[in-house]
């Protein structure tokens, strides 16, 4: 299981903007490194992350090899409701790890 | 190919080598050559296809980068638009690129008006001295981008493994 690292305040004020922060372990091999004898490592990647608050995506990046490795995303969303936030990392290889959160608003 | 048959004294690493070769030998007719820098042409056309014919304006956009970074395997990256996120006016997404990296290409962020703030933290790789370039694309087909020129001392992405 990938390890993922997701940080979202447990508790905040209705209509605050609160910053969520995700970490996702993963070498984020760029596909044009070469070894010792000369040949390429394969491409190995996260392609896309998905944020989504109680069903409906709220934030999404498409990634690139120039993601450094173990990808770090923090982004801002709008605390309106209380709820469940679900991350959703896809990559190469089918590489598919999921995480979730949830928050009180008051 | 003598060795294969040693396998007293072949490693692991020895034995994925071989792998990695016999998997090339066979895609091979299948292999694109590609650049192992992109070039400014590169980027100018992936500028191109994300914003067709509009017209690109300086402003708004805000890229935090060190200057001068020692590492360019993670390089800490913050960029904001200075726009209010409404539901009939928001930022839709920020596209992040670079000049000389082996893809032009760095990462797109799609936002929502729920974001409240449009503003992304990530952590690049930076496989040269180059400049980096944000574009964002806002509700009303218009496009807004900054660059920041980066001095890298060491190089990511194409380096040998150990």
């Amino acid at each position: 299981m990938p390890a993922a690292l997701v940080n979202v305040p447990a508790k905040a004020k209705r209509g605050a903007v609160i910053e969520i922060k995700t970490l996702m372990s993963h070498v984020m091999e760029p596909g044009y490194r070469h070894t010792a004898a000369g040949e390429v490592v394969p491409r190995d990647i996260i392609t896309s992350f998905t944020c989504r608050f109680n069903g409906a995506e709220i934030f999404r990046a498409d990634l690139f090899p120039a993601i450094a490795a173990n990808p770090f995303l923090s982004f801002f969303t709008t605390a309106s409701e209380s709820g469940r936030f679900e991350f959703e990392w896809i990559g190469d290889n089918g590489f598919v790890a999921t995480a979730s959160a949830a928050i009180t608003v008051e | 190919m003598d060795s294969m048959f040693e396998p007293l004294h072949m490693s692991r690493r020895h034995l994925l080598q071989l792998a990695g070769t016999a998997a090339a030998a066979s895609a091979l007719p299948l292999i694109t050559i590609r650049p192992t820098q992109a070039t400014p042409a590169m980027l100018t056309s992936a500028i191109r296809n994300l914003v067709g014919e509009a017209k690109v304006q300086i402003g708004k956009v805000r890229l935090d980068i060190p200057p001068l970074v020692e590492n360019g395997n993670t390089v800490p990256m913050t960029v904001s638009v200075d726009h209010p996120m409404t539901a009939d006016n928001c930022v839709k997404s920020i596209h992040i690129f670079n000049e000389k990296n082996p893809q032009p290409n760095i990462a797109n962020f799609h936002l929502t008006p729920s974001a409240g703030r449009a503003q992304v933290t990530t952590r690049i790789r930076l496989a040269d001295t180059q400049k980096v370039v944000a574009i964002a694309k806002l509700s009303d087909g218009s496009f807004w981008s900054v660059s920041v020129d980066v001095i890298v001392t060491l190089a990511a992405c194409t380096e040998e493994l150990p």
